[in-house]
C-alpha cells in the first residue's frame, strides 16, 4: 500500500497540478492513457466544485488523500467550505445551484461514471468530502479473458 | 488556453489549444464572445478542439455558453477533433445533440 496526500488554497490555477500530481501518483499501478484521462478529469471536477462552491467568494484549503493498494486507486477530496443542503439533487445530472454562470451541472455525474466507486459526505457549513476509487487494468485483464 | 480563428465563407473556424478548466476557460471566454460578435454574418461556428488535450465539465459549460450566443445570432455550432478524453464527456453529456461533431468540410 502506497499514500500520498496534497494540500493546497482553493485558487484556480491549482486544478491542473491537482489533476496532474494525481494522475503521477497513479502511475505505479501502469494505467492506460484513457484510465489516466479518467482519473484527471474526475479530480478535475471534485477540484473545481470545492473552489466554485465550496469556497464560492472566499480562499480555503483543499486537502487530496491519495492510497494505492492492489490495483486499485482510492481517491478522497475535502473541503471545509460551505457544504452541500441536498446531496442526492446535487448529483443529479445537470442540476446546478449556479444558473446563470454556463455551468453544466454535469460533474458528479461525470465522477460517477469515469470512477469504479463514488460518494459525497457533506454537512452543511461544515464542508464536503468526495470520495472515490478506480481499478486500474480491469478493461486490460477482461479483454485478455 | 489560447484561442484563434479563421473566417472561411460563411464557416467560422475557432482553434482552441491547452487544457480546458474552470481557470483557463475564465480567460478566453471574452475572446471567443468577440470573435463570434465580429463574425455575426457567418451561418456557424466550428469549434476545432485539435489542441485541446484536457477538457473537464467547465468546458461543456462554455460550450454551451457560446452556443447560446451563436442561436441569438442564429448561426449554427458544430464541433471537430475532439481528443479521446473530450469526446467521452461531450457524448456523456449530449452537447453533441447541440453541436454536432464533424469531420472535415461542412
Amino acid at each position: 500500500m502506497n499514500k500520498m496526500q496534497l494540500k493546497f488554497l482553493s485558487r484556480s490555477e491549482n486544478e491542473i497540478f491537482a489533476r496532474n500530481a494525481v494522475a503521477a501518483f497513479a502511475l505505479s499501478l501502469n494505467p492506460t492513457l484513457s484510465e489516466l484521462s479518467d482519473v484527471k478529469t474526475a479530480v478535475s471536477e471534485a477540484v473545481t466544485n470545492c473552489i466554485v462552491h465550496g469556497y464560492a467568494d472566499r480562499e480555503g484549503w483543499i486537502t487530496i488523500d491519495c492510497t494505492v493498494k492492489g490495483d486499485c486507486l482510492h481517491i478522497q477530496i475535502s473541503d471545509n467550505g460551505r457544504g452541500i443542503a441536498d446531496v442526492e439533487q446535487a448529483t443529479q445530472p445537470f442540476f446546478t445551484t449556479l444558473e446563470g454562470e454556463e455551468r453544466s451541472g454535469m460533474g458528479f455525474t461525470i465522477m460517477q461514471t469515469f470512477m469504479t466507486e463514488f460518494s459525497v459526505q457533506s454537512v452543511a457549513g461544515a464542508g464536503t468530502t468526495v470520495s472515490m476509487s478506480k481499478h486500474i487494468g480491469a478493461k486490460a485483464e477482461a479483454d485478455a479473458r | 488556453m489560447k484561442i484563434q480563428s479563421c473566417r472561411q465563407g460563411e464557416s467560422l473556424y475557432i482553434y482552441l489549444d491547452g487544457e480546458m478548466d474552470e481557470h483557463s476557460v475564465a480567460a478566453i471566454r471574452r475572446e471567443a464572445d468577440r470573435l463570434i460578435d465580429e463574425n455575426a454574418g457567418a451561418s456557424r461556428a466550428v469549434f476545432d478542439l485539435a489542441g485541446v488535450r484536457f477538457m473537464d465539465s467547465t468546458g461543456i459549460g462554455f460550450l454551451i455558453g457560446r452556443y447560446k450566443k451563436l442561436r441569438r445570432y442564429g448561426m449554427g455550432m458544430y464541433l471537430e477533433n475532439p481528443n479521446a478524453g473530450a469526446d467521452k464527456i461531450l457524448e456523456l453529456s449530449g452537447v453533441y445533440s447541440l453541436m454536432p461533431k464533424i469531420q472535415g468540410d461542412i
